[in-house]
């Protein structure tokens, strides 16, 4: 099996887009919900990554 | 005085109307959406559960034991197993193909055994969809 290697951003955005696909599907009740739950989790998981990214980037000095 | 009323909860759907859903929602990622003619929703499921599994194989992230100890030892290695069992036909095949990995150092790795844990655990939110819209609580 090929090896895959990715950065943290890489992986953590990896992570967000599977995630925010299931929590859209599993989470409401017509494909118009879901389609802005699911961009609305991926938009959250951006803002913290990002967030949390400048806040290490900045508060290590 | 106002008397609180208790809400009711919705009698239980027979087990015969669930279970077989819930059971191949386990097996495969989206399967329990596909027996209950919910296609596109279960090929979605298929295609995001599947493909976060394999990116996590494919990091070399490690497949958890249920190792029992301290509270904090026993919490992380019985509940990463419980979320790579959950993984269904995909936790089956890779450890009978042998492409389980040893635990090892190294960020790539340690994203790769999340993605295996939360890939399984994703399989379990899509079970419970599929346990809701079969007791007809959810269309």
């Amino acid at each position: 099996m090929p090896k895959m290697n990715l950065s943290h951003f890489e992986a953590a955005f990896l992570f967000s887009v599977f995630t925010s696909v299931v929590m859209g599907i599993v989470t409401k009740n017509n494909d118009r919900d879901r389609l802005h739950y699911g961009v609305y989790t991926f938009a959250c998981f951006m803002l913290a990554l990002f967030g949390l990214g400048w806040v290490m980037y900045l508060g290590h000095g | 005085m106002a008397v609180k009323e208790k809400e009711e909860k919705p009698p239980m759907a027979p087990m015969g109307t669930w279970a077989p859903a819930v059971a191949l929602g386990w097996l495969i990622p989206g399967g329990g959406h596909f027996l209950l003619k919910r296609t596109g929703r279960g090929v979605l499921l298929l295609v995001a559960i599947t493909s976060m599994f394999v990116c996590g194989l494919m990091m070399r992230g490690a497949m958890f034991q249920p190792q029992t100890g301290d509270m904090l030892t026993t919490l992380i290695n019985v509940g990463g197993f419980i979320g790579d069992v959950a993984g269904g036909i995909l936790y089956l095949l890779t450890v009978w193909l042998g492409y389980s990995q040893v635990d090892m150092a190294g960020h790539v790795h340690d994203y790769g055994t999340k993605f295996l844990v939360m890939a399984g655990l994703l399989n379990i939110l899509a079970m419970v969809d599929a346990f809701e819209i079969a007791a007809g609580r959810k269309e």
